[in-house]
């Protein structure tokens, strides 16, 4: 814990300068969040900031904490202490109005869990539709640009059985951006996939990177997370461990990290 | 032995039997709807509902698949009189086949939306559906679609359930082949046309309702996969 607070501090010089270029509060700021499932406490005071545009990997040995943290991101679990805003909303103030919460909040899971009744272009429009009550037309204009947006244009009439795994993890995402989202948590999005897929799925992601778009991801895909992260995050046993740019993962300062990289690599 | 079979009453009776073809299949046809959503209502409520809901489901339920259908219709009837409330043999009929129904659809429905996995809830509610529109646009179709064979099965048992409506006088067509059997003393041909009439109804409402899985499902229709 003592060379996790020295890291931190060291690699803050860095982080800042880069907040100061990007924009100015944070959109996500955890604050000595602690969350417990029963007598396991899980995060045990988290602290960390996400700033517009900025990318951030969150890695880690399975278990240490990863989806669970994302997960409070956008109200899934909910945190027992410390505090949490999102998007300008206190989440530790119990009193957000989650589904408000989640339009400014988009999530993809490792699953996909698409909608397997429906259309790849109904399974991107569904919630606009409900949810911001767009009209017909104004959807399908929507589903041709998120599509194009994760290649997938000659898609929208399949349906997801219809699809590669790789596919359908991207209709996920274009599903998610078609709520035009402030922020999209990816939680191991590509550990379903063979390598080429995941190739595939990354470059996506990588893209929206480059477009300015904020995200926490959770991934194991180490190079992706050194080459497009903006912030790397360790979490070690429901700690931050390590966190700094991407090439952190080059000179790990905690035998864990050194290890996990080593493994992980 | 022999046996010279008889089949003139067909011609004789041919109005009495056309009548209670058409009861019979009134009867079910307006029963389906109601006895569905029912059914559906009350699977939503036992699984979503507030402690009370959910016990209300349960106890009507089981009272009503633990017991047999001609006490429910007696009950029903009889009761319904006791109130002093007047309705004929018909709408009577109809509306214990709708609760009837409705207790066997609640645990059909019940099983389909549990069958849906929990990932996808998840993912509606992240997409900041409302529960009541993941429940109509995410959940009930897929339950549907899931069920749909054991739905049929039940709609059927439901059609050849109304056999027993002649006992409140509702006359359908079991009820008009004991009249005419009554009459013309040959039960045994009477009975036979009446067993085929009820397989060609069975066979048209599996084949109906088939049809409105087309319509209902195009994925299914598209892909012919399960869910
Ligand atoms: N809903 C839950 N109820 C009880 N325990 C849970 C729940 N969710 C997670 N846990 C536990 O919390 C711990 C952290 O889980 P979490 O899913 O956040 O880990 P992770 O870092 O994402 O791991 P992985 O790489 O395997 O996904 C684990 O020990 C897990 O068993
Ligand atoms: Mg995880």
């Amino acid at each position: 814990m003592n060379a996790a607070t020295k890291i931190s501090t060291a690699t803050a010089s860095a982080t800042e300068t880069q907040i100061m270029t990007r924009s100015d509060t944070p959109l996500v700021r955890f604050q000595g969040v602690r969350k417990s499932f029963g007598e396991l406490e899980v995060l045990k005071g988290i602290d960390l900031e996400v700033v517009s545009g900025e990318v951030v990997a969150l890695i880690g040995r399975s278990g240490s904490g990863k989806s669970t943290a994302l997960r409070c991101v956008n109200g899934l679990e909910r945190i027992n202490a410390g505090a949490l805003t999102v998007c300008g909303r206190e989440l530790h103030s119990g009193k957000v109005d989650l589904r408000d919460l989640r339009q400014d909040v988009g999530i993809v899971f490792q699953s996909y869990n698409l909608f397997p009744h429906l259309t790849v272009e109904q399974n991107v429009t569904l919630a606009p539709r409900k949810v911001h009550k767009i009209g017909a037309a104004e959807a399908r204009d929507l589903a041709d640009t998120v599509l194009a947006q994760v290649g997938l244009s000659d898609k929208a009439k399949n349906y997801p059985e219809q699809l590669s795994g790789g596919q359908q993890q991207r209709v996920a995402i274009a599903r998610s951006l078609a709520m035009r989202p402030k922020l999209i948590l990816f939680d191991e999005v590509t550990s379903a996939l063979d390598p080429e897929l995941t190739g595939e799925v990354l470059r996506v992601i990588e893209k929206l990177a480059a477009g300015g778009m904020t995200m926490m991801l959770v991934t194991h895909e180490m190079a992706f997370a050194r080459s497009v992260a903006d912030q790397v995050v360790f979490m070690h046993q429901g700690r931050i461990w390590e966190s700094g740019k991407g090439d952190m993962l080059d000179k790990p300062q905690t035998p864990e990290l050194r290890q996990f990289v080593g493994n992980g690599l | 032995m022999s046996y010279e079979f008889d089949f003139s009453f067909l011609n004789e009776y041919l109005p009495e039997l056309w009548h209670g073809i058409w009861l019979t299949i009134g009867m079910t046809f307006v029963s389906i709807v109601p006895g569905f959503a029912l059914g559906t209502g009350c699977a939503i409520g036992r699984l979503y509902g507030p402690p009370w809901v959910q016990r209300i489901v349960t106890i009507y339920v089981e009272g009503i698949r633990n017991t047999p259908l001609i006490i429910q219709v007696f009950w029903l009837f009889f009761g319904l009189a006791v109130l002093q409330v007047r309705v004929g043999p018909f709408p009577a009929a109809v509306i214990a086949l709708v609760i009837n129904v409705g207790a066997y659809t609640a645990e059909i429905m019940r099983a389909g939306f549990m069958s849906i996995p929990k990932g996808q809830l998840e993912a509606a509610a992240c997409l900041a559906l409302k529960p009541s529109q993941s429940l109509w646009s995410v959940q009930l179709p897929q339950a549907v679609e899931r069920v749909y064979p054991a739905l049929v099965s039940q709609f059927v048992l439901m059609m050849l359930a109304t056999s027993i409506m002649s006992q409140i006088s509702a006359e359908e067509l079991t009820g008009v082949a004991y009249m005419i059997q009554s009459f013309t003393f040959r039960g045994f041909e009477v009975y036979l046309v009446i067993a085929v009439i009820y397989f060609v109804m069975a066979c048209l409402l599996r084949l109906t309702l088939l049809g409105v899985a087309q319509v209902s499902f195009p994925r299914k229709r598209r892909l012919g996969t399960p869910l």
